[in-house]
């Protein structure tokens, strides 16, 4: 059925299709893989990796908003070890790339978890953007200088190319991902959550026990398309690109703007099977348009 | 599972609560929920009880509290539902011992106990903020051995709480097992009780959910200080391993 060419390359990585689940809404991939057969991704992104075992936030950790989510789980995650002896082995099974997403609250911590993956994943995300944390995450990923420092002393550390995922949180997301290419990144992803907050009218507390938290979904969609394109037009690094894809189109719409794979994030909360079916509705999309080839895709947006 | 299911039969069982019949292929436990989409303009779905499964016919029941089950409950017959499903791990019944089982429901925490009560021989304690709130119980008394019933103003049944109920119950000492779903402070409660007196307890919990399935852990509980997630480690947990202290 397939005669549309759907590979991608990110920084000399081949995944056989562009899409990629968004780290932290599919776990290790456990759950999700008794819904579809993970090789029919591109790649799997897990779920932000600690250097040892962090508990998260107090609950309640969701709300929902108008077309979106606002979670704050704060990074909760059995640590290094864990994910090197048991969820690793399991995602070996089956045939699509695995990339290990790292959020350590320090440089040292990201150094030793990047140092420690060695080559055992096929892409490292450095996490310089979860608002959930107070100390690390978006503390980096606001700052250029701290940007390109971090992703230097990662870098340094890596066997594998490493993405660094950007936070919308910044008046101009260029100036964070040329910092990012400047400190040796091999690819961007982006967006990770936008800073929100819910309150509950009828008793005035905030929803959400962290009071604030990251919102994702459909409601970020637009803002993640200009942030994709303003990138793609700065940079020559391949981008991830995320922010509220349910659908085929919707990544078609991220491609355009000029990035080389996608992730699906919220999707999979709401969609246990939505990878697959994305995957399935883009390959419409080519060919009801008649292209041959998801690459010829990419950055073909006619600007007015 | 994901499932498309027809709705077969809807009622209304009181002011704010619908009961809803639903085609479903896949059998289900106990203490096990499903997840539903609710319909447009809602982004997650919502998880529900299970309340009763009958050769491939599905019942769950809810009350309307937000956007979610305000649309879920302007289906009618014949309308689909996407549903996820049957999640969660159930009520253990194995360890419910030779004396009497005694489930203890609040308000919308009654539904899973129906299910369970017609696998094993109970009595019910069922508690509801007014007369006007009492439903299920016929559907409860067709299963028990008894149904006591409390009301928080007195107006139907006993003045005061389930767990006063309870507490006056366990007097006598044929009871070896207690299932709870309900509002926190009552489960709260429950554990309190059931500890002082040694009786295997287990408790339904809710929280808010994202997949419901154990993939983004924003569900979680405290257990033996650890976080747990209600969607797959729960929604059923031993009352002793339960964490009230937030
Ligand atoms: C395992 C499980 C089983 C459940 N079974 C049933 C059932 O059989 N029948 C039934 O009527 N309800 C049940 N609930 C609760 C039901 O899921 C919520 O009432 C529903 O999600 C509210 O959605 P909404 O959009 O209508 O309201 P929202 O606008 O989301 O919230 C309205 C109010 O409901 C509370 N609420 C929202 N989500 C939850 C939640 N997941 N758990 C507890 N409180 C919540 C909020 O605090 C708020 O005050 C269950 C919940 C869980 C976790
Ligand atoms: C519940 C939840 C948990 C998340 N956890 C992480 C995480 O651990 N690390 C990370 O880099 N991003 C995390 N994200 C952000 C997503 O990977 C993604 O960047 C964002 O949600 C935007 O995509 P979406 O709109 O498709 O969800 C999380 C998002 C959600 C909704
Ligand atoms: S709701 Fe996602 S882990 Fe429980």
């Amino acid at each position: 059925m397939n005669d549309i060419d759907l590979t991608v390359s990110i920084a000399g990585v081949t995944l056989k299709n562009p899409i990629v689940t968004a780290s932290g809404t599919v776990g290790n991939g456990w759950e999700i893989s008794r819904y579809y057969d993970l090789s029919e991704l591109g790649a799997v992104c897990v779920k932000s990796i600690t250097l040892n075992p962090r508990e998260g936030n107090r609950p309640p950790r969701i709300a929902e908003t108008p077309s979106g989510i606002l979670n704050s789980v704060g990074l909760q995650n059995k640590g290094l070890d864990f994910f090197l002896k048991n969820d690793l082995n399991n995602l070996r099974k089956f045939d699509t790339k695995i990339i290990a997403n790292i959020s350590g609250g320090t440089i040292e911590e990201n150094c030793e978890i990047a140092g420690r993956l060695g080559n055992e994943v096929d892409l490292i995300e450095l996490n310089v953007s979860c608002p959930n944390v107070k100390q690390g995450g978006i503390a980096f990923g606001t700052n250029p200088a701290m940007v390109k420092e971090i992703t230097q002393r990662v870098k340094d550390k890596c066997k594998v190319p490493l993405i660094v995922k950007l936070s919308p949180n910044v008046t101009d997301i260029t100036e964070t991902a040329k910092a990012a290419r400047q400190g040796g990144a091999d690819a961007l992803s982006l967006i990770n959550t936008l800073i929100g907050m819910k309150i509950d009218v009828n008793t005035a507390k905030p929803v959400l026990a962290n009071n604030i938290g990251g919102l994702s979904g459909p409601a970020i969609r637009p803002i993640a398309v200009r942030m994709v394109w303003q990138v793609a037009c700065c940079t020559d690094l391949p981008i991830i690109g995320m922010g509220g894809i349910i659908s085929g189109e919707d990544a078609a719409e991220f491609i355009i703007a000029g990035a080389t794979a996608v992730a699906v994030g919220s999707a999979n909360i709401v969609n246990p099977a939505a990878g697959l079916e994305i995957k399935n509705q883009l390959t419409d999309y080519l060919k009801r348009k008649g292209i041959q080839s998801v690459s010829k895709l990419r950055g073909t947006v006619k600007i007015n | 599972m994901k499932n498309i299911c027809k709705i077969i039969k809807k009622t209304q069982l009181c002011k704010e609560v619908f009961d809803f019949e639903v085609e479903f292929s896949h059998r289900p436990l106990p203490g096990q929920f499903i997840h539903v989409l609710c319909g447009d303009g809602v982004f997650l779905r919502r998880p529900i009880s299970i309340c009763d499964y009958n050769e491939g016919i599905l019942r769950f029941s809810f009350a309307v509290r937000g956007e979610g089950t305000k649309r879920l409950a302007n289906h009618n017959e014949g309308d689909m539902l996407d549903i996820l499903g049957p999640l969660g791990r159930g009520f253990d019944t194995g360890k419910s011992g030779e004396g009497t089982a005694v489930v203890v429901g609040g308000g919308i925490g009654i539904f899973p106990l129906y299910f369970l009560s017609k696998r094993i021989k109970t009595e019910a304690i069922l508690g509801f903020r007014t007369k006007d709130a009492v439903i299920m119980e016929d559907d409860f008394k067709s299963v028990c051995s008894a149904v006591h019933i409390a009301t928080d103003d007195g107006s139907y049944g006993f003045h005061g709480l389930v767990t006063d109920v309870l507490q006056g119950r366990l007097e006598k000492a044929d009871v070896t097992s207690v299932y709870a779903c309900g509002p926190m402070p009552m489960m709260k409660e429950i554990k309190r009780i059931t500890e002082d007196m040694g009786i295997f307890c287990q408790l339904s919990l809710e929280q808010r959910m994202g997949c419901g399935i154990g993939a983004c852990s924003v569900c979680v509980c405290k257990s033996k200080g650890e976080y747990k997630k209600v969607c797959q480690n729960g929604p059923v947990f031993n009352a002793r391993e339960v964490d009230f202290d937030e």
